[in-house]
C-alpha cells in the first residue's frame, strides 16, 4: 500500500479518486501531495515527522466524505489544431468525425501535474488513442488542446510539449490570483463544446 | 530602506523557503535552491528562517543601498567577498558581487529581508508558472523590511559535496545500477532550477513503460536517452520516466551549488524505514 520514494516522501498506492486528498494535506508534518493516476506522493518535513508516522496517520484517516458532486465544466473549443489532419489520417476517419468523437465524450480530471494547472483527462474514446509527436514542439501556445495515448488535456501555459494538438480555447485554466489557482480540480468532469 | 538593482547579473530571483501545499494545482514548492544557505544568511542577520533574500546565479550582480544596510552573502563564494558573516554597507554604497569562485548560487540576505507582496503565502519566484515576482531587471527598486531580531554576526560555513548521497529510487530495478554508482557524471549547461541534466555513461532500462506518478524533490529520472536528470526546486510535480535514485535531503544544498562542467558521483545510502 505504501512505497518508499525519498527520505522526505512516500507513495500511497491507491487511486486519488478513492483518497481523501485534502485530509492527507492536513496530516501533521505533511508539506505537499502530488496525486497521479494510481498513487499519491506524500511529501513531509523530515524534521517534524517520519515515514512510519505518516503511514499510521493515513491508515486512520476518515474516509472521503460521500455525496459531494464533482464540478462539471463546459469548455468552448475551436477545433482547428495543427495536428488535426494527422490524427484524422492516422485513424482513417474524417476531421469532422475526430471532432464529433472528441466533443461527444465526457471526461474526468484524473489529476493535475506536469506544469501548473495542467489537468490530465480520462475518457478519450478508444478510436482516438494517438501516439505523442516523435519530436516534441519547443513551444506549445497556452490554451492548446492536445491528445497523447489515451489522455487528453489543455496546456494552461506556454511550454514545450509532445501532445498532438487538435484545438484551442480562450478559457483561462491557471490564475495564481484565484483560489484554487487551477480551474480544473481532481475529480471534476469536463465537456468540450465546439465553437 | 531600498536596494537598487544596477545589474541583475545572469539570473537573480527573490526566494524564501517556497510555497508548499499546491501540488493539487500542479505547482511545485520552488523556494531557495540552497535553502540551507538562505537560512544561514537570515540567521546571521537575526531574520526569521523564511525571510526572502536574493538568489544570484554564477555571475553575481551589482546593487546600491541608498540608505545603507546590514547584509550577508552565503552559499557559493564570490571571488571578491567573504561569505557567512555580517557586512555593514554605508548609505549610498554599491555592492558588486561579481562572479562566483565556488558554487553556482550565492544568496544576498539583508537585515529585515526583501519586502515584496506574497503570492500564495510566498515571495518565491517560480519561473515556469509565473508565480511570485519576476526575475530581477536592471533598474528595479526593492524595499527592505523592518529589522526582526538581533544579528549574530557569523556562522560556520557548511560543506558542499561532489559525492552525492542517494537512496534507491522506486524504479531502480529497471536499471543496471552498478554503472550508475561506479560512473562519473558531468553537469551540463542545460541545468537550471527545474532540473540538473547530467552526462555520462547512458543507463539502459529493461523496460521503460510505467504509469505517470508524483515525483519528489531530488528524484533522479532516466529519460529515453539514458542520461540522468535530477529534478530540482522548480520541478514538474509528476513524471512518467523511471527514477533510479533520489538525493537525500542533507545533500540537496550540494546539488544546488553544482556548476556546469562539475563532475559528480552518486553514493548509495540505505533507508532504515519500514513500509507497510
Amino acid at each position: 500500500m505504501f512505497r518508499y520514494a525519498s527520505d522526505q516522501s512516500l507513495y500511497l498506492d491507491a487511486a486519488p479518486e478513492a483518497t481523501n486528498l485534502h485530509a492527507l494535506l492536513h496530516i501533521p508534518g505533511v508539506v505537499n501531495i502530488h496525486p497521479a493516476y494510481e498513487s499519491t506522493l506524500i511529501v513531509f518535513d523530515p524534521e517534524l515527522t517520519t515515514h512510519e508516522a505518516i503511514q499510521q496517520a493515513v491508515l486512520t484517516l476518515p474516509p472521503k466524505p460521500p455525496g459531494a458532486q464533482p464540478t462539471r465544466h463546459e469548455i468552448p473549443i475551436h477545433y482547428d489544431g495543427p495536428d488535426l489532419p494527422n490524427v484524422a489520417q492516422l485513424h482513417s476517419i474524417s476531421i469532422e468525425r475526430v471532432i464529433e468523437l472528441h466533443a461527444n465524450a465526457e471526461y474526468k480530471v484524473a489529476f493535475l501535474g506536469f506544469v501548473p494547472g495542467f489537468a490530465y483527462l480520462k475518457g478519450l474514446p478508444e478510436l482516438l488513442k494517438t501516439p505523442r509527436l516523435s519530436s516534441p514542439r519547443k513551444s506549445v501556445p497556452a490554451g492548446s488542446l492536445g491528445i497523447a495515448g489515451a489522455q487528453t488535456g489543455i496546456y494552461p501555459i506556454s511550454t514545450p510539449g509532445g501532445w498532438q494538438l487538435i484545438g484551442r480555447t480562450e478559457v483561462t485554466l491557471f490564475n495564481p490570483a484565484n483560489t484554487p489557482m487551477s480551474l480544473l480540480q481532481t475529480g471534476d468532469t469536463v465537456k468540450f463544446i465546439p465553437v | 530602506m531600498r536596494i537598487l538593482v544596477d545589474n541583475p547579473g545572469m539570473f537573480t530571483t527573490i526566494q524564501d523557503l517556497g510555497r508548499p501545499g499546491h501540488g493539487l494545482d500542479g505547482v511545485s514548492r520552488a523556494g531557495a535552491a540552497d535553502s540551507q544557505a538562505l537560512k544561514i544568511g537570515n540567521q546571521i542577520l537575526g531574520n526569521a528562517p523564511n525571510t526572502p533574500g536574493l538568489e544570484m546565479t554564477l555571475l553575481g550582480g551589482t546593487f546600491t543601498f541608498p540608505e545603507g544596510a546590514q547584509i550577508a552573502l552565503t552559499g557559493g563564494k564570490p571571488a571578491a567577498h567573504q561569505i557567512n558573516k555580517l557586512i555593514e554597507l554605508k548609505p549610498g554604497e554599491t555592492l558588486r558581487v561579481g562572479g562566483l569562485e565556488t558554487g553556482a548560487r550565492c544568496y544576498l540576505c539583508v537585515r529585515g529581508g526583501i519586502d515584496v507582496p506574497l503570492v500564495a503565502g510566498s515571495a518565491s519566484t517560480h519561473v515556469l508558472s509565473g508565480l511570485g515576482p519576476p526575475p530581477l531587471r536592471k533598474g528595479d527598486e526593492l524595499r527592505i523590511g523592518p529589522p526582526q531580531g538581533e544579528p549574530i554576526g557569523e556562522v560556520t560555513p557548511p560543506e558542499y559535496r561532489k559525492q552525492i548521497r542517494v537512496t534507491e529510487g522506486p524504479q531502480a530495478d529497471l536499471f543496471d545500477t552498478e554503472i550508475f554508482y561506479q560512473s562519473e557524471y558531468t553537469v551540463t549547461a542545460g541545468s537550471n532550477r527545474m532540473g540538473l541534466r547530467l552526462e555520462g555513461p547512458p543507463l539502459a532500462s529493461h523496460d521503460s513503460q510505467m504509469v505517470t506518478e508524483g515525483v519528489p524533490l531530488g528524484a533522479i529520472q532516466i529519460p529515453a536517452n539514458g542520461q540522468p536528470i535530477i529534478l530540482f526546486v522548480d520541478q514538474q510535480t509528476t513524471g512518467g520516466y523511471p527514477k533510479v535514485a533520489n538525493v537525500i535531503t542533507a545533500d540537496l544544498p550540494s546539488v544546488a551549488q553544482l556548476r556546469p562542467h562539475d563532475r559528480i558521483r552518486f553514493q548509495k545510502t540505505v533507508s532504515k524505514t519500514n513500509l507497510i
